[in-house]
């Protein structure tokens, strides 16, 4: 336990050291090595468990003001009086995030040593998800935006490279490339806000950053806030940046899991809570993630109805929930943000186990063409409905727990916003519970033969199921290692929430039960409105033409008007027009690198001769008449 | 010691070109043995110098010095100089010659990093040339002798501006010695003039836009060796020279035009990156991409402060490997292919795996990854800018977005999609080709992970300069 407590540097260093090992190790050693990668997540869940329980005892009131267990720092560049430095630092919401981040890569891994077994490329992807493990370690225990910068974008890299994991497939190249480009966007926010701290508080760690906070302008906060909001928003998936997220599905599905549900899409939500006091600075800039999760949650749980590829509509359920999260934040719940970002990690990275495992045994991703599969498939076909359940909120269940404690903060902080979600808590309930139906119950409408993968597909899936289902009994525990204390369960809420989702639950079990048909009917009641959720409301086309057309044009014109024509024209034009002054000119322009080479050697020597003697030029000068 | 790091490339060069006729092989050998004892020589120059201390006093005309701007510029040098070497191992006209020439670019190169007075510098300045003229005339693409001229009377105009600023600085201010240039600046009357006479000449180099049409065909023109010595060393003469004469000798005039440099700097981001984005050429895009790389480096040195030139130095050298390597791969690519027209290419990531993984390696480097060399340097100066240029900041900041979106354009449209079929059964990299690939990356992981090493070694010789750059915008 002490190494784990005072060094938590090594949950870094290790994955990253086996990342090189098993990339290194080649395709040959590739099912020796990805047992060997596995150390690396329990590194990380061994430093988490060794905090946590230390964490807890710090009684505070905001994350990082008093509470941190263990840090350390490097200098990282300096010149003059001016040293940017690299640190770690560990608390409570940190240790949080750390068994999520190790429990969720160790299960994984597990799964995809059955999920990827026939795979060629073994050795690149279990290198890339230990590089992953690392990196999002590191964007946890960073003691400042620098280091956060720096794993923020790494493991933006990794999603990337994970993503376009097949690369010659063409979508998912291009997939891979939007995601990275469209998070990028985000990225601008966060680096300008990096420039505003560092250009006026000359501080880039957490705690220098929160103490130097009274010298800022309350614009100026505001600005920051907001900026880091954009940061998060691109990270995790928010209106208008969520784009790239459903598209990032053409990643192997363990990789959906890990990254974009549970990890690296919730990283834009730690990253406001690990900001926490520059939020709450701002009311202003708690309005704006207030009503952009809100937004998003609604619109995206409406979006993820109309889906038939199973890892669509987890997908923009994913960005739905993050939504959740965003809102929570916006209302001043850091604390149930963290809370419903833990219950969601294991329970939609049940749900994205859940479906490579479908995905793996009925080999499609689309819907229409399985149903049935509890039968041939209990194990997944139980533990997703444990996982659904959760994500519904049904009583007990882990995200009944954490959602009630996000809808009571928000119907603190605005009425409307809680309606707005307790429509889309209704939506996620039909969602899932039609997606669950049509998966795995009424008859198989496929052609192949399902089969439950082997005890290291289901066996992350059963241990999934624990935390998806009981977490909220640990809330109390949660709350106190945040700092804060826990709240009773607000029954107005349960009351609201319950009923809605059960009203989910029914209308879905009631349409769906005679399979995929329903769609059609919904189509022809819903009509336009149906066709626009199926197709994400158009919002990539809407990117595609008022942001990529144009920018491509933009390059294409630069390049063909202002480079070529003007900038290229002006010189090669005088070019001509020079050749033709008359001989002497003429001839210095025969290409003739010798007779350059002999006149700039009469040249230098010139020059050296007048340096000697200056006098000499001294009367040339005059002689030019200066 | 600071005189055999001239003298050994040349040496070098000479002998290369006598013995080389012998036979290619013997070229080649004594070419790479003449580049690494000249790298060798570099590092022990670099670790045995003083550091800060730069030659001052009498008018000698041999007189050299090492400062801390030019030591990691030397490192650099001398390292992608072995590299070059490696990468013209394929060149079969006249390889001798080819050898001989890349040496005498070394040669003078490290002359302009090294001279301690302004003649010698500018001598040195002007011999970079031949030999880069030849190398992109003689060994260059289908257009070689356009490019080559126009490389040469761009430059060669430039460096005319230059020579008159270096003349009134001469005669009119008594400047020589470049270690006495800080501490006797000219006449605040002389020093607009004077700084905009050189500056011209140094900006054209780098290049910055407007004054840049020389550079996407002379850097696409060029053999692979010789590209990788323009864009990694002959672009940082420039900001040396900026950096190292321009600034000191007239700190009121660069005072004043800072706006301009800021703003060009600016420009050179999005517009380089934003014309990379329409090339359908690799090596045409890598060309332009430079143009926003060294936009970075304008900006870090029109804000001035010291973490800002800093930043500088950490692009210069950043950019000097990463596009060293981008080249080094475009041009093992088109050995293989014949070809950098992207259209025609693909599905690489399957055929080329280790070539396309040190590919997508140096193209996350050039869009700046974190933990590659491209970062730090970009970092700090998008950092620093906002103590002097407010929001401006925002738009070097996007920069990364664009800079993102033709980076990975360019990996997607080589290493994925499907395998182009004419080239399927093409070899991956031999390990010859792995020798000069491997030491780029690892130079770039160590710069990207150790950026102090190179800021460390340039610390002295910024603070010093920093005491006349820095202040409000």
């Amino acid at each position: 336990m002490g190494v784990w407590f005072d060094a938590p540097w090594i949950a870094v260093a290790l994955p990253l050291g086996l990342a090189l090992v098993v990339g290194a190790g080649g395709s040959r050693l590739a099912p020796f090595m990805r047992w060997l990668a596995m150390l690396g997540p329990l590194a990380v869940l061994g430093t988490g468990i060794a905090h946590l329980g230390a964490a807890g005892s710090g009684g505070v009131t905001a994350p990082f003001v008093s509470a941190t267990t263990a840090a350390g720092s490097l200098t990282w560049i300096s010149v003059g009086d001016f040293a940017l430095k690299i640190g770690y630092a560990v608390d409570g919401l940190t240790a949080v995030m750390l068994v999520v981040v190790g429990f969720v890569a160790l299960m994984v891994m597990v799964f995809s040593v059955g999920y990827m077994a026939d795979d060629p490329g073994q050795a690149r992807y279990f290198a890339l998800l230990s590089l992953f493990t690392a990196s999002m370690t590191g964007l946890v225990i960073a003691d400042g935006l620098v280091g956060l910068f720096v794993f923020w974008e790494l493991v933006g890299a990794c999603s990337y490279l994970l993503i376009g994991f097949w690369f010659n497939k063409p979508s998912a190249a291009a997939a891979a490339m939007k995601a990275f480009i469209v998070t990028r966007i985000g990225d601008v926010g966060l680096f300008v806000a990096l420039a505003i701290l560092w250009g006026t508080t000359g501080e880039t760690s957490y705690a220098g950053i929160i103490a130097a906070l009274p010298q800022l302008s309350g614009g100026l906060v505001t600005a920051v806030a907001i900026l880091l909001f954009i940061g998060a928003a691109g990270k995790s998936a928010q209106f208008p940046l969520h784009i790239w997220l459903p598209d990032a599905m053409e990643g192997p599905t363990p990789v959906s899991a890990l990254i974009h549900a549970a990890t690296m899409v919730a990283a834009g939500v730690f990253l406001v809570a690990r900001m926490w006091p520059v939020f709450a600075a701002s009311p202003a800039a708690l309005t704006v993630v207030l009503v952009i999760g809100t937004f998003t949650a609604l619109a995206s749980a409406t979006i993820a109805v109309g889906q038939n590829d199973i890892k669509k509509v987890l997908a923009y359920s994913t960005i739905s929930q993050l939504g959740f999260m965003f809102a929570a934040l916006g209302a001043g719940a850091w604390r149930a943000a963290i809370f419903y970002l833990a219950a969601h990690a294991s329970f939609k990275a049940l749900l994205f186990l859940g479906s490579g495992s479908v995905i793996h045994g009925s080999d499609t991703q689309d819907m229409r063409e399985m149903g049935g599969l509890a039968k041939t498939m209990p194990i997944t076909a139980f533990t997703w409905i444990v996982g659904a359940a959760a994500l519904a909120g049904v009583p007990l269940f882990s995200g009944f727990f954490a959602k009630d404690e996000v809808l009571h903060g928000v119907m603190l902080a605005s009425p409307v916003a809680f309606v707005a979600l307790v429509i889309a808590a209704a939506f996620t309930a039909f969602y899932i519970t039609r997606a669950t139906v049509l998966t795995f119950f009424g008859s198989y409408r496929g052609s192949n033969h399902p089969h439950e993968g082997g005890p290291v597909m289901w066996l992350p899936l059963v241990a999934l199921a624990i935390p998806a289902a009981g977490l909220g009994f640990a809330a109390s525990g949660i709350a106190t290692t945040l700092g804060g204390e826990h709240e009773a369960l607000s029954m107005t809420v349960a009351a609201i929430s319950t009923t809605v989702a059960l009203i989910g639950i029914v209308v879905g079990v009631l349409l769906y039960r005679r399979g995929p048909a329903a769609d059609t009917s919904l189509e022809g009641s819903l009509g336009g409105l149906w066709r626009a959720s199926r197709a994400g409301y158009y919002a990539d086309a809407a990117a595609g033409r008022f942001i990529v057309a144009p920018v491509t044009a933009a390059a294409q014109g630069l390049y063909a008007f202002f480079d070529r024509a003007v900038f290229d024209g002006i010189v090669e034009g005088s070019a001509v027009v020079s050749r033709k002054l008359g001989a002497w000119f003429a001839r210095l322009q025969t290409g003739d690198g010798q007779r350059y080479a002999v006149l700039m050697g009469l040249g230098a020597v010139v020059l050296v001769a007048l340096a000697i003697s200056p006098g000499a030029l001294e009367t040339i000068l005059g002689w030019l008449g200066r | 010691m600071l005189t055999a790091v001239i003298l050994t490339p040349l040496l070098g060069s000479l002998i290369v070109a006598l013995l080389g006729r012998l036979s290619a092989k013997v070229a080649r050998v004594l070419a790479l043995l003449a580049s690494l004892a000249s790298f060798g020589v570099v590092i022990a120059a670099v670790a045995t110098s003083s550091g800060s201390q730069a030659a001052s006093g009498a008018a000698q005309w041999w007189m050299l010095t090492m400062d801390g701007i030019a030591a990691p510029l030397l490192l650099l040098t001398g390292f992608l100089g072995v590299i070059a070497v490696l990468a013209a191992r394929s060149e079969t006209r006249s390889p001798a010659a080819h050898y001989a020439l890349l040496l005498a670019v070394q040669a003078s190169v490290s002359g302009v990093f090294l001279a301690g007075n302004l003649v010698l510098f500018y001598a040195f300045w002007e011999a970079v040339l031949i030999p880069m003229y030849f190398i992109i005339g003689i060994w260059g693409a289908e257009n070689r002798r356009h490019a080559a001229m126009k490389f040469f009377i761009y430059t060669f105009a430039g460096s005319a501006l230059m020579l008159v600023g270096l003349i009134i600085a001469m005669f009119q201010g008594n400047a020589f010695a470049m270690g006495d240039l800080l501490s006797t600046p000219l006449s605040v009357g002389l020093q607009g003039p004077v700084f905009w006479l050189l500056s011209i000449g140094f900006l054209m180099k780098l290049p910055v836009v407007g004054l840049h049409t020389w550079q996407p065909d002379a850097y696409t023109q060029a053999p692979t060796s010789g590209s990788i010595l323009l864009s990694g060393v002959l672009a940082k003469m420039g900001a040396y020279a900026l950096l190292r004469i321009a600034i000191p000798i007239a700190p009121a005039a660069y005072d004043a035009a800072r706006p301009v440099l800021v703003a060009l700097g600016i420009i050179g981001i999005i517009y380089g990156a934003l014309v990379a984005l329409a090339q359908s050429d690799l090596k045409r895009l890598i060309a332009y991409s430079s143009i926003a790389h060294m936009g970075f480096v304008v900006l870090a040195i029109g804000i001035g402060t010291p973490l800002a030139l800093g930043a500088a130095m950490l692009v210069m050298i950043s950019h000097g490997l990463v596009a060293g390597m981008l080249f080094l791969l475009a041009g093992q690519l088109y050995e293989r292919t014949g070809t950098y027209e992207m259209s025609r290419l693909g599905g690489f990531g399957k055929v080329l795996p280790a070539w396309a993984t040190a590919f997508t390696f140096a193209a996350l480097a050039s869009l700046g990854l974190p933990g590659l060399s491209g970062f730090p340097g970009e970092l700090a100066a998008v950092l620093e800018s906002w103590g002097s240029i407010g929001w401006w900041t925002a738009l070097a900041a996007l920069g990364v977005v664009f800079s993102a979106a033709y980076n990975l354009t360019a990996v997607r449209r080589v290493n994925h999609g499907p395998v182009a079929e004419e080239f399927a059964g093409i070899a991956d990299l031999g390990l010859a080709e792995w020798l000069a690939v491997a030491p780029l990356a690892v130079g770039i992981v160590v710069v990207g992970v150790w950026p102090q090493f190179v800021t460390g070694m340039a610390e002295p010789a910024l603070r010093a300069l920093a005491a006349v750059t820095g202040g409000a915008l």
